[in-house]
């Protein structure tokens, strides 16, 4: 039985089909990349994943249960808390500026802890009592976050005092916070300087060590080829090709793989 | 009459300046947020009405407004909203005063609201908050700190604005200046008046400066 199965999602924007009936499945601790060129529907799968976008048509099942079925309504309550089986991290971070590193992490764990306690509905002083233990709690897996990306010692800067690499690997531990079962990469180095891609990929790496099941969409090829369980190649929104990443990447199968990786080596 | 004589009779006046400066900006600040709302309304009558109202209000003048909002529901309905004692001129000055205000702040609002890139909106969304949660622990800082400056430069023009009050006879500062000059048949209180504004203003502005100071230790 695969961790994560994903059967026949479809999107469309208007007359554009974005994602033409995607099927796909990972298992637990697996790592999975989605390269392909632009438009070629990578964000949207995510953003589908994330019910950041609704999907047309299309089941997601996690663990053989199934999460979200796009013929069935849900309600906005409904949604969120299915939204919490994953975590995304953005290309751009989109970090809370008015927050510290530290703050961005704690504020959206605490909101959610309160919310499964229940704390609104206790008498005011035993709310306040149940909230100050919670807080404490949040506050040392918050900090152990940080520290997982290396961190701590920034837990006080804002992020306009953080270097993009560094913003990242915020906005990644931020994404962990919440225990998601799969991780989302949404082109995490895209918006950084070259020297600082090194530091979120050695996270990422790191991260794979510590057993995640990830979705990474990336540009960085041989990060991808490294990192990867299984390689999948988007195109025009079907998934053209997938597979281990030698298999992909040095023997791809589809034509428009092939110049995919043709028009890559090009430039280089 | 001495110099202090007439600084007592103007600060009276001054009171009454400040007391619809106060009340204005206590019930206009945020009622403009829920006409901000309403003009970003997904509902699109609502959306509508709000918006030919917020034309209406920003596009005639301010004083015609101050004769409308006193003398009209009188002279159409025949119903005596604002009795002509002082007290009613004063509360029909101050409901003037707030849709007004209400109309430019809801504007500012919604500049600032809609300047909040989408992705703070969507990384809420990804850690599970609701949209209140959102909008008060993400958006509304964010705003605040966006349209601090052009509320700023409103809450100054407001202090100057209240001197309109004066042609529904509020006993403001300018009117009872006038009085001065009919019965006493001095001209330079009027020139004095500028001392009081200068200083309330210069004070808001130190407010003003001290809030942004206080907002800087994040950029957007």
């Amino acid at each position: 039985m695969a961790y994560l199965e994903i059967l026949n999602l479809n999107k469309s924007f208007g007359e554009n089909h974005v994602l033409k009936g995607i099927d796909f499945s990972m298992e637990r601790g697996e790592v999975v990349s989605v390269i392909g060129s632009s438009g070629g529907g990578k964000t949207t799968f995510l953003r589908c994943l994330n019910f950041l976008e609704k999907p047309d048509e299309g089941q997601i099942l996690i663990d053989g249960e199934l999460l979200y079925d796009a013929a069935l309504s849900y309600s906005d309550a409904e949604i969120r808390e299915k939204r919490l089986s994953f975590g995304l991290v953005f290309q751009s971070f989109h970090l809370f500026p008015q927050y510290t590193a530290f703050e961005n992490i704690l504020i959206p764990l605490n909101l959610r802890a309160f919310e499964r306690a229940a704390v609104d509905k206790l008498p005011f002083r035993q709310r306040r009592a149940l909230k100050a233990e919670i807080m404490a709690e949040n506050k040392v897996k918050a900090m152990e976050l940080l520290r997982n990306v290396g961190l701590e010692a920034k837990a006080d800067a804002y992020p306009c005092h953080l270097s993009g690499g560094q913003c990242q690997r915020v906005a990644i531990a931020r994404a962990l916070a919440l225990s998601p079962a799969i991780l989302c990469f949404d082109e995490p180095t895209s918006a950084l300087d070259p020297e600082l891609t090194g530091e979120v990929l050695r996270v990422i790496k790191q991260l794979k060590q510590e057993g995640r099941t990830m979705i990474i969409v990336t540009h960085e090829m041989s990060f991808a080829r490294h990192v990867s369980d299984k390689v999948i190649f988007m195109a025009d929104g079907v998934i053209e090709e997938m597979g281990a990443p030698e298999d992909v990447f040095d023997n791809p199968q589809s034509p428009k793989t092939q110049a995919f990786f043709s028009s890559f080596e090009e430039e280089i | 009459m001495t110099f202090a004589r007439i600084t007592m009779i103007l600060l009276e006046g001054f009171g009454q300046t400040c007391l619809l400066f106060a009340l204005t900006l206590l019930f206009a600040l945020p009622l403009g947020l829920l006409v901000s709302f309403c003009s970003m309304s997904k509902f699109k009558p609502l959306q509508l009405i709000t918006k030919v109202f917020v034309w209406i209000i920003r596009g005639t003048p301010l004083m015609l407004q101050l004769f409308v909002v006193f003398y009209v529901p009188g002279m159409l309905f025949n119903i005596q909203l604002f009795g002509s004692d002082p007290q009613g001129r004063f509360t029909a000055a101050l409901v003037a005063f707030v849709i007004n205000y209400a109309c430019y702040f809801s504007e500012i609002y919604r500049g600032g609201i809609e300047a909040i890139p989408r992705g703070q909106y969507e990384a809420g969304q990804v850690l599970g908050m609701t949209k209140t949660e959102i909008f008060f622990r993400v958006i509304l800082m964010q705003v605040v700190k966006r349209i601090l400056a052009p509320i700023s430069n409103e809450v100054i023009t407001l202090v100057k604005d209240t001197s309109l009050a004066r042609v529904i006879m509020v006993a403001e500062i300018f009117y009872l200046n006038e009085n001065l000059i009919m019965s006493k048949g001095i001209i330079w209180p009027l020139f004095y008046i500028g001392v009081f504004f200068l200083l309330f203003v210069g004070v808001l502005t130190i407010l003003f400066n001290y809030l942004e100071k206080k907002l800087s230790y994040y950029q957007i």
